[in-house]
């Protein structure tokens, strides 16, 4: 362990920075396109249920083959993998954005636009704070997804965690993959905890 | 007039007619109740008044402005909103719920803040509540700061859609106690949707009752009980209502006996007599020639004197308890229970004898009011009639000695 850490210390830190780094731009990609996209779909009559549909389609592409689609279209690198993980990372916050939203009573609605609030003043005072645990729920477990699944970006030249993995693989060596796996484990526990945490942050008092 | 609303109509999409040529005016400080079955439209008419519904056609103005011409977001803003389900923002304190329209009219935070206390003064809820959220609170509380919430910002018009329909019998008293305060006190004007008959005669000064989107009636709630427009209305109200009832829309003239038997203080003793043995009465009524009371004379009195051909005006007791014909049971029930005397005179301005109240007849009424339907009924159309009915039956049975 010891002798692992003093063997591979700095690049097991550079190879997280990477990691975090391909996970992160990601998943802020799908929180930036979902959430409004969610939101819209509230509003739209139909075609709410297409789009939530195609999105799990792209879910169901296995993840080695859309990282290689990428490749002719972004070349190799970190772009093509955080593209990728984006498109894993729309369904769950997409789907929980329209339930959450879906969800609002619509006494509260009706209370809100009754007592001369804009759309806008609706939305941004009344509806999305109460849907805001939903949303967050989904971006959580967008966030788990994404860090395991960039353990697959290595393949295409994007470095992170999963080098170590896919080395250790090729090499028949358990203590690399371990050294890669136990880090990527750890990683997507810390970050589901710490959203966790500003999941209960934007619950509302009462609604906890 | 502060609302004017005329030749109101929606028509939906598919045809149907929620509303159909609704037209009502509403002074300031007034009390307006929409009552009616499901789908009758009520809560429809309310809801096109600040505009979450556009109506087909028909106009409705607001201190002599048409709404439609006005922006609905600056209209809400100005009318207080009050509906069934509370509707407060259960991720805001109380506070801020209250302080909702103003915050939305940019009041400065010094000001939000002491309407604020003042509001949860007025819903008689400890000033400490403010920082609460709703969840914590009761149904019953959280609907007082809905109903102060909608006048925050000093709204002249509030509307309620059912606002007390989920709430327990007491709970929903002590509310619309509120609310009949905020009208009295405040003069505040309220259009209130609501099912609940006695609350809308409770609470209202007019009534507009609603069927299939059209008005069938729209008068006090006295008026209304008086004269139930149609079938509907009458089962709308319920017979038992309307019985109960009768004591205060009732007036004496309504439920006295005609023809009370009288005489003149010039006949004597004998014919006094006679006239008692014919008719089968033991008191008579004394009048003048022009029919004015003068005072009564008893079996007790006829047979205490000696001479037959004594005048009845020398012994007449003048000391007589009468009551006006136009006066309301309700309010002299008590009083003629009182006196404990069998039969009442009435009379009119000018004190001309018209009619006689006998004891019977008022315990019926009391009987009534206070049981519900009376038993025997023979009448159930016109529970009034039959009342009156009963009590001239029970008199032609003859009087009941002392």
């Amino acid at each position: 362990m010891m002798h692992f850490l003093a063997t591979y210390g700095t690049q097991l830190i550079a190879k997280t920075g990477q990691h975090l780094y391909i996970s992160a731009a990601a998943l802020a990609l799908g929180v930036i396109v979902a959430v409004p996209l969610g939101i819209l779909l509230t509003r739209m009559k139909h075609g709410a249920n297409f789009v939530i549909t195609l999105a799990g389609v792209l879910q169901t592409i296995p993840a080695m083959a859309l990282l290689a689609m990428m490749i002719p279209l972004f070349g190799i690198g970190s772009t093509p993998a955080i593209v990728a993980l984006f498109i894993y990372s729309l369904l769950p916050i997409l789907r929980n954005t329209y339930l959450g939203m879906q969800g609002v009573s619509p006494t509260v609605r009706d209370a809100a636009k009754g007592m001369g609030m804009t759309w806008w003043q609706m939305m941004v005072q009344a509806e999305i704070p109460l849907a805001a645990p939903v949303i967050m729920a989904g971006i959580r477990l967008s966030a788990t997804y994404v860090i395991a699944w960039a353990t697959l970006a290595s393949y295409i030249g994007a470095g992170g965690l999963g080098d170590f993995i896919f080395n250790g693989l090729n090499l028949y060596r358990s203590d690399l993959i371990l050294g890669g796996s136990i880090p990527v484990i750890l990683l997507a526990l810390l970050v589901d905890y710490l959203l966790g945490k500003v999941e209960a942050a934007v619950t509302p008092r009462q609604l906890r | 007039m502060l609302l004017s609303m005329e030749h109101l109509r929606k028509e939906y999409p598919n045809g149907k007619i929620a509303v159909d040529d609704f037209n009502l005016q509403v002074g300031r400080g007034e009390f307006i109740a929409f009552i009616g079955t499901s789908g009758s439209g009520k809560t429809t008419t309310m809801r096109m008044i600040n505009r979450m519904l556009k109506q087909t056609s028909g106009t409705i103005k607001i201190n002599d402005k048409d709404i439609s011409k006005m922006d609905p977001v600056k209209l809400r803003r100005s009318i207080g909103y009050v509906i069934q389900n509370i509707g407060l923002m259960p991720h805001m304190t109380i506070q801020e719920n209250i302080e909702m329209v103003p915050k939305l009219l940019g009041w400065s935070k010094e000001k939000r803040a002491e309407q604020a206390h003042k509001m949860i003064e007025l819903a008689q809820l400890p000033d400490d509540m403010l920082q609460r959220y709703p969840g914590e609170l009761s149904g019953g509380q959280q609907q007082r700061i809905g109903v102060v919430r909608a006048l925050a910002a000093d709204q002249e018009i509030i509307l309620m859609d059912e606002p007390f329909g989920a709430l327990d019998p007491i709970t929903r008293e002590s509310l619309q106690d509120l609310v009949k305060h905020l009208q009295e006190d405040l003069g505040k004007t309220f259009i209130f949707v609501t099912h609940d008959m006695d609350e809308a005669l409770h609470l209202a000064t007019k009534v507009v009752i609603m069927s299939q989107g059209k008005q069938v009636q729209v008068d006090t709630p006295e008026n209304i009980l008086r004269h139930p427009a149609n079938d509907f209305v009458t089962n709308l109200i319920g017979e038992e209502r309307l019985i109960r009832a009768q004591p205060n829309i009732l007036s004496v003239s309504q439920i006295m006996l005609k023809n009370p038997v009288s005489i003149t203080p010039d006949k004597t003793v004998d014919d006094a007599i006679d006239l008692m043995h014919d008719r089968r009465v033991d008191t008579l009524l004394v009048t003048d020639d022009a029919g004015v009371l003068q005072g009564y004379v008893d079996l007790e009195d006829i047979n205490r004197i000696t001479d037959p051909h004594t005048a009845v005006g020398d012994f007449t007791n003048r000391q007589v308890f009468f009551v006006k014909a136009d006066s309301l049971i309700g309010d002299t029930v008590d009083r003629i229970l009182k006196q404990g005397v069998k039969n009442v005179p009435v009379v009119d301005k000018d004190k001309h004898l018209v009619g006689i109240v006998t004891r019977t007849a008022l315990v019926d009424i009391v009987y009534d009011a206070l049981r519900g339907a009376p038993e025997a009924n023979e009448e159930p159309a016109s529970p009034i009639n039959a009342d009156i009915h009963a009590a001239a039956t029970h008199d032609e049975g003859g009087e009941i000695p002392q």
